[in-house]
């Protein structure tokens, strides 16, 4: 057991350290990156893509045809670490190259790989991915939006929500619905899109947060030629799972405070008893201590996780345990921050509240990050069923043609 | 990056698996269980078996008599007990008192204790509570004056049985560890919740004990030997949790209700993903406890206090919420899931109980946090 790299990982954590030193800033706080505008945030981006593409550090594990390096999974995970210690401007392309580009490259035409992946990998070029609808979410087979046939060309009606980086993006793929006539499942096909086609209408979503990190996208009489079809027709369901085991490996991280920012808190706030400060507080200091459990159970589980890509191993759905302990502890600290901090707690003006209102901004997210990428409950459901073994609920949609499905409201 | 265990320690887990399935059934378990107050508290056909397979002396060096592997072979040996709820007396003596004499121990000691655990010649115990709550200095009555103690120690896990005890005692001002030699000395069977392991009140009168480790050391040296035997109790409550979990994702894809599995249903399926995410905390942060307590890291305080909160909270989960998975028959004397529920009580305990762990996690992150 030990925490060292291997000759050969060491070799290649100091060339990702040399890069990212020469090209990157340092972490930044999230009040500068507010004040920048969103167009120059972008500009920065894709100008950093471009040199990492050019580096060789954008499609570490891609095959070289494809303007990869055809390295091993771990290789990519220790990029990341590195990359994590800088400021963040990689986040607009990892829904195209972790999820939409692998599946434009398990299933589009050689001509079309060749115009489109290349792009996507220096930044030249965004994708999104439009699956979620309104009466869609954890249960994405039962979507509406309909594709018809028309001609040489597909006429697509309908819409999709919440989809990142929808109103920056160049390029989608879409997953629609072809034959309401059958099962859910089987009337499915996946097609890309050019996200500038007529008929396309993006709308950015109000968050309860107050935010809009995510939109709405409607689609009237969409044109799209059947060439840009991913897949055989009615199969779309099969390319769906492919985009989506890519982003079991594209998603993790703990995003907002966690319990060393809860201490910092705790060291300057009284207690409750009025007696000494928080952090000298029995019950705050075990509850400290299971966040404290959590976040180790989190990262060293991170750690087995990379021995195993490290060993060839591929990781399984164990996975999905990062998000459920990551977001119920954000949930939870954030919520004991801001009791903590008393009747001042309700102050989220980021001037006054303590610690640039960290956690009055997080306690608004948290409940977002629970439902995000996988509900809680479609998560334990995967983890009951994929790693426990246990049988699927009783289906009531088996042997149903979509039409006749009940829908509700 | 190698946060595994070993080729080689892996199969040592899966033959300990299949020697612990074979020697320690729950038949065998439920044999202490139900045994008469007053008769042998141990399964002592296992005890043989496991010195005889090297177990006992896996981490004492061989000028000791012992195999001379290191921890990382313990923690193995440790989930696969604590699979089985072995009957057996490994912990306190294995745990304890061996961490105790390799810790503190002249090379005399040693030399006269250590061979005859490796052997299953001698079976130790730590002695350390004397009433409810947390021990604490000014409340111990228990005193050693260099070369007999004198007070009443209660409970001792396995002080029934055993032939030695380490004892924390008031020494002067401070206090210290002392060793004690158990033949003659009154000792008393406590019935407990978990009565698989033996329990006793032991009354030192003026008993002959040499001391361990220096005088006045004697709370800092009990503080590192409960840090140890934390990692390594960790892995037996991972084993039991574990276990609990296997024993429920079985009972739910056998048991049928309203015509279905119950492990189809999203209540129990979801309950079940509760009791495997706990167990893989509890995992994850015992796995980085045996890389302190192998490599003498100096994070091994709070990785301790970590594999230990965790291992406490995974078991206890998954013992309690097996019971609820199995119902009605859970909760019969025929049905084994009381055996784990019964066993994670005592382990979360045993080396004091989790707020106290907590409260020291807490303090040796502010000392970290502060170097």
């Amino acid at each position: 057991m030990d925490f060292n790299d291997t000759p050969e990982e060491a070799a290649f954590r100091a060339e990702a350290r040399k890069f990212l030193e020469a090209n990157l800033a340092p972490k930044s706080g999230a009040r500068a990156q507010a004040e920048s505008s969103e167009s120059d945030f972008m500009k920065r981006c894709k100008a950093y893509q471009k040199k990492k593409a050019e580096a060789g550090f954008a499609g570490i594990t891609w095959q070289k045809e494809h303007g990869g390096r055809a390295m091993a999974p771990i290789f990519n995970v220790i990029f990341g670490q590195e990359e994590a210690k800088f400021e963040g401007l990689s986040g607009p392309f990892a829904i195209g190259l972790g999820m939409c580009i692998p599946t434009m490259i398990a299933f589009a035409s050689e001509d079309q790989k060749k115009r489109y992946v290349g792009p996507a990998l220096k930044g030249d070029e965004i994708w999104c991915q439009l699956f979620s609808e309104p009466s869609a979410g954890s249960d994405v087979a039962g979507l509406k939006t309909r594709a018809v046939k028309d001609g040489d060309d597909w006429v697509i009606n309908g819409q999709k929500v919440w989809t990142s980086g929808a109103h920056y993006s160049d390029y989608g793929i879409l997953l629609v619905r072809t034959n309401p006539d059958v099962e859910k499942h089987k009337g499915l096909t996946m097609f890309f899109l050019d996200m500038k086609s007529p008929g396309v209408e993006v709308r950015p979503i109000h968050q309860m947060s107050g935010g809009s990190n995510f939109n709405e996208v409607y689609f009237t009489d969409v044109r799209i030629p059947d060439a840009q079809r991913l897949g055989e027709v009615g199969q779309g369901w099969q390319v769906a799972l492919v985009t989506l085991m890519n982003e079991r490996l594209a998603v993790g991280g703990s995003p907002g405070p966690d319990y060393s920012e809860a201490m910092e808190l705790a060291r300057r706030t009284p207690a409750p008893s009025g007696k000494g400060t928080l952090l000298q507080d029995q019950a705050f200091r075990a509850q400290l201590a299971d966040w404290f459990v959590s976040a180790e159970g989190y990262k060293l589980g991170r750690f087995r996780t990379i021995t195993a890509l490290s060993k060839g191993q591929t990781p399984g759905p164990e996975s999905s345990i990062g998000k459920i302990l990551n977001a119920n502890r954000l949930q939870d600290i954030t919520n004991a921050a801001i009791e903590a901090e008393d009747h001042f707690g309700i102050i989220s003006d980021d001037a006054i509240a303590p610690m640039d209102a960290v956690f009055q901004q997080s306690y608004m997210w948290a409940p977002g990050l629970r439902i995000a990428g996988g509900t809680d409950e479609i998560l334990k459901n995967i983890i009951a069923e994929r790693v426990l073994g246990l049988p699927q609920d009783v289906r009531v949609d088996k042997g149903v043609a979509y039409k006749d499905l009940p829908t509700g409201r | 990056m190698n946060f595994d265990f070993s080729d080689d320690q892996k199969s040592l887990k899966d033959q300990a698996r299949k020697v612990l399935t074979d020697k320690s059934s729950t038949k065998a378990v439920r044999a202490v269980l139900g045994r008469k107050t007053g008769t042998t508290s141990y399964d002592t056909a296992l005890w043989k078996a496991v010195a005889e397979l090297g177990w006992l002396g896996i981490a004492i060096p061989e000028e000791y008599g012992g195999v001379g592997l290191g921890r990382l072979e313990l923690c193995v040996l440790a989930e696969e007990l604590g699979r089985a709820v072995a009957p057996i007396p490994f912990a306190s003596t294995v745990y304890f008192a061996t961490e105790a004499l390799l810790l503190a121990g002249s090379d005399a000691q040693k030399q006269k204790w250590l061979p005859k655990i490796a052997s299953g010649e001698a079976i130790g115990c730590f002695a350390l509570s004397e009433g409810p709550g947390a021990p604490k200095p000014e409340a111990m009555t228990t005193t050693f004056d260099g070369a007999a103690l004198t007070g009443a120690k209660i409970p001792v896990t396995d002080g029934d049985i055993a032939h030695f005890a380490i004892v924390l005692a008031k020494e002067g001002g401070g206090a210290s560890l002392a060793i004690a030699e158990l033949g003659g000395v009154t000792r008393s069977e406590v019935k407990t919740l978990d009565p698989t392991r033996g329990h006793a009140k032991i009354e030192f009168a003026k008993t002959k004990a040499e001391r361990l480790g220096k005088a006045g050391e004697g709370w800092e040296l009990a503080e590192q030997v409960l840090d140890r035997a934390a990692v390594l109790l960790a892995f037996e409550q991972v084993g039991g949790a574990q276990a609990c979990l296997d024993m429920a994702v079985d009972y739910a894809k056998n048991r049928y209700a309203f015509s279905r599995q119950i492990g189809s249903f999203q209540a129990i399926k979801h309950k079940l993903a509760d009791m495997y995410v706990a167990t893989e905390v509890a995992r994850s942060n015992a796995y980085y406890g045996a890389w302190a307590l192998s490599t003498e890291a100096p994070e091994l305080p709070l990785a301790a206090a970590a594999a230990r909160v965790a291992a406490c909270d995974a078991y206890h989960l998954a013992a309690k919420e097996n019971i609820q998975t199995h119902g009605g028959m859970g909760f019969t004397w025929e049905v084994d899931c009381h055996l784990f529920y019964r066993r994670a009580k005592l382990l979360a305990v045993q080396a004091g109980s989790p707020g106290v762990w907590k409260e020291k996690l807490v303090r040796r992150l502010e000392l970290k946090n502060a170097a």
